[in-house]
């Protein structure tokens, strides 16, 4: 029989004396409201009439977003420090409120850009994504996107002009609570489990596109597979580790490295699986050949997503283990990592070179960047964390805009992304020309960007900790990584454009906003970076 | 029985699942091999808590099995998806993507 007893102000015990983990439902409320609204976007998907779920979905998910974003704002003005709830599961300190308030904030200009149907008539995502390719249906869905809504037949119209899959919503807030709960998490489980959660939806998105469904088809196959197995390396890291440790609480993995009679081939053996895993989501060095290849095949407003948010999420649950696991053996591990984190800067910067296509080039900076960004996370000092965390931050946005003008550059196909196609596009869109010239300036960490300040911070923070050969290695990469987005530039405002060129579709409200807001985070975060910083700089991890 | 022989076993149950993935052409028996290293990590957790005395390795297992089952929901999409359009699994005629 399990009598069970309230004690006033404290956690419920069942009559075994077995004692319930306390909840803190204020800390967790950010986490707690975005898989609620994923939830409700499930319901909604079930009930709500198909030309109803569209606004519905955009409305709940924007909602959510705020609402997450409110709690989240409570819990900082609360004042309350850092929480360890959910019997030591998860822990909401300095770092983690940080990166929620990041991954929130650009995932409410990732869902502008996947909600945009001004850009392609109906949205980017297929109608049915059920419906087999190249057979009279799937030409019908196609067809009728791109009447004029108004003459489209009820009948069509339900399924190709008003109609994306609108499950795209649910899938998304499910992969931002994964995040959220990746970088929050204190125990490897929790961490593993968060893994599954964030990535699982995502492979579905990718295989979502309305135009080119092969190449999105296949991008999602490779991004499956290959995450799969990455996750398998990760699990059997858990599993040597806790066989090291006798438990998969980082703090405990800490305590027991100090002193125990278990072989350090479990401990080395389960933080490098580990470290494969993580550094697979990241997208870094000798484990990023999944990326180029998914960056160009999913859906642009996925992929903008995905190098945002992903990011973030990696990088964070990264820092944590790294500083909160492994910080008292860090001696034997960070010489591997500088050579990960050089492999992962060179392969970035000089493959990136090479390419023809502005997805993958992005792709290809986008593992120079996560070289950089591990050049940070190894220096185990507050500034090391604190740069590491602003440099996510301002990754994060111009990505994510830069991802978002791509959108626009389309012809009669769909996207045009061969690099070709964009010569003397300062011809036909000075505008759009640019905001993506500002955005690679960013990228390439001009100063006034915050792509300087961010360089600026990670690197002294390296330098700082006596990682000098490395920042040097750093700054040749950045400059090489410099060549090729100039040479994007120079394509756009000194080429005569094609006659046959593609066209820059106007944006409605959606996507401008996610432009704009990347573009303004961008500038603000390179002239006036010390509100950031200061936010970045609050609090170590707490465990 | 010494429980090291388990971990051995599982040591070799993950390479082969690994060496399969690396090896092997069709996405459904790749997908296969990526559940061999799963089990073959639940091995290891098992005999772990075994070894330590501890419930959480065999937890962790259950952890392991619901993961790894909405992962052959997502997964057995996808692979129905492309193959339904290509008429083949085979992960060497999905190579629209490259350079």
């Amino acid at each position: 029989m399990l009598a069970m007893q309230q004690i006033p102000g404290a956690e419920l015990t069942l009559a075994q004396g077995v004692q319930l983990p306390g909840i803190d439902y204020g800390a967790l409320a950010p986490l707690l409201v975005i898989f609620g609204a994923g939830c409700a976007g499930v319901v909604v998907e079930a009930v709500a009439p198909r030309p109803a779920r569209w606004p519905a979905q955009v409305l709940l998910t924007v909602l959510g977003l705020a609402a997450a974003a409110v709690t989240l704002g409570m819990h900082l003005s609360s004042g309350v420090g850092d929480v360890v709830t959910l019997a030591g599961a998860v822990v909401v300190d300095g770092p983690a409120l940080f990166l929620w308030g990041t991954l929130l904030a650009l995932a409410l200009g990732a869902v502008l850009l996947i909600a945009d149907r001004t850009v392609e008539p109906g949205g980017a995502f297929v109608a049915d994504a059920a419906v087999r390719i190249g057979t009279a249906q799937d030409r019908a869905q196609n067809l009728s996107a791109r009447q004029a809504p108004g003459a489209a037949t009820p009948a069509t119209s339900a399924m190709g002009a008003t109609g994306s899959q609108t499950e795209i919503f649910p899938l998304f807030l499910f992969s931002l609570g994964g995040m959220m709960a990746f970088v929050a998490a204190n125990d490897l489980l929790t961490m593993f489990v968060a893994l599954e959660v964030l990535s699982l939806p995502l492979y579905l998105m990718c295989g979502l596109a309305r135009r080119r469904r092969l190449l999105s088809q296949e991008a999602a196959v490779k991004y499956f597979l290959l995450g799969a197995f990455a996750s398998a390396f990760f699990l059997y890291g858990i599993a040597l580790l806790y066989g090291y440790a006798g438990s998969v609480t980082l703090a405990q993995i800490a305590q027991a490295s100090g002193g125990t009679d278990r072989s350090d081939t479990l401990l080395f053996g389960g933080l490098a699986m580990l470290v494969i895993g993580l550094m697979f989501k990241a997208s870094v060095g000798p484990f990023h050949t999944w990326t180029p290849d998914v960056y160009q095949g999913a859906p642009t407003p996925v992929t903008a997503f995905m190098a945002s948010c992903t990011k973030v999420a990696a990088f964070g649950g990264m820092l944590r283990v790294l500083n909160v696991g492994f910080e008292s053996t860090s001696w034997e591990w960070r010489g591997v990592l500088w050579g990960i984190a050089i492999a992962s800067m060179v392969i970035g910067a000089v493959l990136g070179l090479t390419q023809t296509d502005v997805k993958r080039m992005i792709a290809y900076s986008s593992i120079a960047h996560a070289g950089f960004i591990l050049v940070g996370a190894i220096a185990l000092t507050e500034q090391g964390l604190s740069g590491t965390l602003f440099y996510l931050l301002a990754y994060g946005f111009t990505t994510l805009a830069a991802f978002g003008v791509v959108t626009l550059v389309r012809d009669s196909q769909g996207e045009a992304t061969h690099l070709s196609q964009w010569a003397g596009l300062a011809r036909r869109s000075p505008l759009t020309a640019w905001v993506f010239a500002f955005l690679l300036f960013a990228m390439a960490g001009i100063p006034a960007t915050s792509g300087f300040t961010a360089k600026f911070a990670v690197f002294s923070a390296a330098l700082a900790d006596g990682m000098a050969p490395l920042v040097v290695i750093a700054l040749v990469a950045s400059a090489v990584a410099a060549f090729f987005y100039l040479r994007v530039v120079v394509l756009m405002f000194f080429s005569e454009p094609a006659a046959d060129g593609p066209t820059v579709s106007v944006p409605g409200g959606f996507t401008t906003a996610a432009i704009t807001l990347g573009v303004v985070v961008t500038v603000l975060l390179g002239v006036l970076p010390s509100f950031a910083l200061d936010w970045a700089a609050l609090g170590g991890f707490a465990s | 029985m010494t429980p090291t022989y388990y971990l051995l076993l599982s040591a070799l149950l993950f390479a082969i699942g690994a060496v399969g993935v690396l090896v092997r052409r069709n996405a459904i028996v790749v997908f296969m091999c990526i559940e061999l290293m799963l089990n073959a990590v639940n091995l290891s957790l098992v005999t772990f808590s075994r070894i330590n005395g501890t419930l959480d390795g065999q937890i962790m297992a259950f952890f392991v099995m619901v993961v790894a089952a909405a992962e052959v929901v997502v997964g057995l999409a996808i692979i129905m998806s492309i193959f339904k359009s290509r008429r083949s699994a085979s992960v060497d005629e999905a190579n629209l993507l490259k350079y």
